[in-house]
């Protein structure tokens, strides 16, 4: 069917956000753009544009990350057509009062250049509806400390990819813990070289695999977090 | 015949055996983590001279230099970047005089590791950019002594490409690995097979391919077998890490034994590598059994990966994409011309 021209605005609201799952998946920018604006020219809310069509869109190209079928590249190019659509929702959602659902600060420890989890980190938290400061590389205790101070996240994010930088993640735990901050965030760390085991032992709150798993972590703890006020 | 020392070396030996950690030796020696290692090469000569001496003792016939991270892009981390050259000359003459002094041939393998950044166009690096900052650093590992350039640890293709152009451009020869450590594919989604047929593709293929670092020895087995299917007929590397990192009262220390790293070497030799070795967490005291184990037992046939998994631990993922038994790829509803 490669030679049928798929005309966006032609489709029912239903297999047009279907199609944007497709077009997400395959990384397609303008697509994102053109359905984003469709939808809301519809009448749709920012928020349920968002929702069902982008943050449902990049559940799947996350849960094919962490399945192994996507790689990197991928993923790369699905986030940036999100961002695409999320930059004409932002301003949108912001007059619409829409739901956040929480806000991270998140960064490559210092040592460390590289990038790449945690920028996938961020964008896939950003498509989640998270409001996400990202601090970039080579990051100080101090300039996490500041970041803390100054955003007031709900969420720590730190990302290292070499054993040589990883233990850095302690001294910034260390460090809050020192200054009676550390029960205040949950704290994630992520990278390569890192397991399950390690986070417990540098006292993180969770240790995420990939992207895919930040996301779904992010969520439930602030769910437990909502609860527990609440409660 | 090329006359560089490694391709002598191996057109004499069945195997050789490369070394072991550059990071976990150091951090044992008192580097504290978010320092650049390479500095050492520096302000710390003799604790490098102590680590390459270490291999060197434990019979490694091919050492790494601290060079790893000495390229511009990562140096800039520091405010080095306008030290590259020098870091990396000196990285290379402190490993020329200890294997000058071995006594038997050992090669200098100057390591030169990824540049941490993303190609175009989801990234900011271009070809031209890549390669000009691999030619920078492998300019000062030649002036200082390296035999060969080693290229490891990359996970794109174009990155593999242009380090390669950066040893043409040298006139060094060069081997190049990668790590494979999503789902038996590197982090670029590449295959044990592909960067098999990548290396054909290049006009100055590298001396020797494979794997390093990594998930455990078993998904690294893993690759390499790949590359062995595959029918390749250019020697293989084969460099996995001792185990997987745990973290002991401030340090990071790897749960793979000397006696799993043996078995290790003498798999990957059975499996037709000729360059066994191991990446983070394998000290001294691995090499020493990989080297005893390599000498004194006898060959097997290629083992198969249930030999693997009973020997070295089960795999990461069900497939490495080189078997079609991968899961599915995602069904579109209709295609876009």
């Amino acid at each position: 069917m490669a030679d049928d021209e798929i005309i966006l605005a032609d489709l029912s609201d239903d297999e047009l956000v279907l199609q944007m799952h497709d077009d997400l998946y395959d990384g397609l920018k303008e697509e994102i753009e053109e359905g984003v604006n469709i939808l809301i020219a519809r009448g749709w809310t920012p928020y349920d544009t968002l929702t069902k069509a982008l943050v449902a869109g990049m559940t799947i190209v996350g849960a094919d990350f962490r399945d192994g079928i996507l790689f990197v590249p991928e993923v790369l190019l699905a986030a940036n057509a999100m961002k695409a659509g999320m930059f004409i929702l932002k301003p949108l959602l912001a007059e619409t009062g829409a739901p956040r659902m929480g806000r991270m600060v998140i960064g490559t420890v210092k040592g460390d250049i590289h990038d790449i989890g945690k920028n996938l980190v961020a964008m896939m938290m950003e498509g989640a509806g998270f409001e996400v400061r990202d601090l970039g590389i080579n990051n100080s205790v101090e300039k996490y400390l500041e970041a803390l101070d100054l955003d007031k996240p709900d969420i720590l994010g730190m990302s290292a990819l070499l054993t040589t930088t990883m233990p850095y993640m302690k001294v910034v735990i260390d460090t809050m813990k020192e200054k009676g901050l550390r029960d205040d965030y949950i704290v994630l760390v992520g990278g390569a070289p890192l397991n399950e085991e390690f986070s417990k032992a540098i006292g993180a709150d969770a240790y995420c695999r990939d992207a895919a798993v930040a996301v779904e972590t992010a969520k439930a703890y602030m769910l437990r977090k909502h609860n527990a006020i609440s409660a | 015949m090329a006359d560089n020392a490694l391709s002598k070396l191996l057109s004499t030996h069945d195997w050789l055996m490369a070394d072991g950690a550059t990071g976990t030796n150091l951090f044992n020696m008192g580097l504290s983590s978010g320092e650049p290692p390479e500095m050492w090469n520096i302000d710390k000569p003799d604790n490098i001279r102590k680590l390459y001496k270490g291999a060197v003792d434990a019979g490694s016939d091919i050492f790494l230099t601290n060079s790893f991270g000495g390229n511009a892009s990562r140096m800039k981390l520091h405010g080095l970047q306008g030290r590259v050259r020098e870091i990396n000359r000196v990285a290379a003459s402190l490993g020329r005089e200890i294997a000058d002094a071995a006594g038997r041939t050992v090669v200098v393998a100057g390591s030169v590791g990824p540049t941490g950044e993303i190609f175009e166009p989801m990234g900011t690096l271009t070809h031209t950019s890549a390669v000009e900052m691999f030619h920078e650093q492998a300019e000062g590992l030649k002036e200082g002594g390296a035999d060969v350039l080693w290229v490891e640890t990359i996970s794109a293709a174009e990155e593999y490409i242009a380090a390669a152009e950066a040893a043409r451009l040298a006139g060094m020869p060069w081997c190049g690995t990668m790590s494979f450590d999503t789902a038996g594919r590197t982090m670029m989604g590449l295959t044990s097979a592909q960067l098999a047929d990548l290396v054909e593709t290049l006009p100055n293929p590298p001396i020797a391919f494979g794997a390093n670092c990594g998930v455990g020895a078993s998904d690294l087995m893993r690759t390499v077998l790949g590359f062995a299917a595959h029918g390749s007929s250019r020697p293989f590397i084969a460099k996995g890490n001792a185990g997987i990192p745990k973290y002991h009262n401030g340090h990071i220390h790897y749960d793979g034994t000397p006696e799993l790293m043996a078995e290790y070497a003498i798999l990957a030799r059975d499996a037709g590598v000729r360059i066994i070795g191991g990446c983070c967490g394998t000290m001294p005291e691995h090499l020493r059994a990989m080297r005893d184990a390599l000498e004194t037992r006898p060959t097997g046939p290629r083992p198969t990966l249930e030999n693997v998994a009973a020997q070295l631990g089960g795999f990461s993922s069900t497939s490495d994409g080189t078997d079609g038994a991968g899961p599915a790829p995602r069904e579109r509803r209709g295609r876009r011309g």
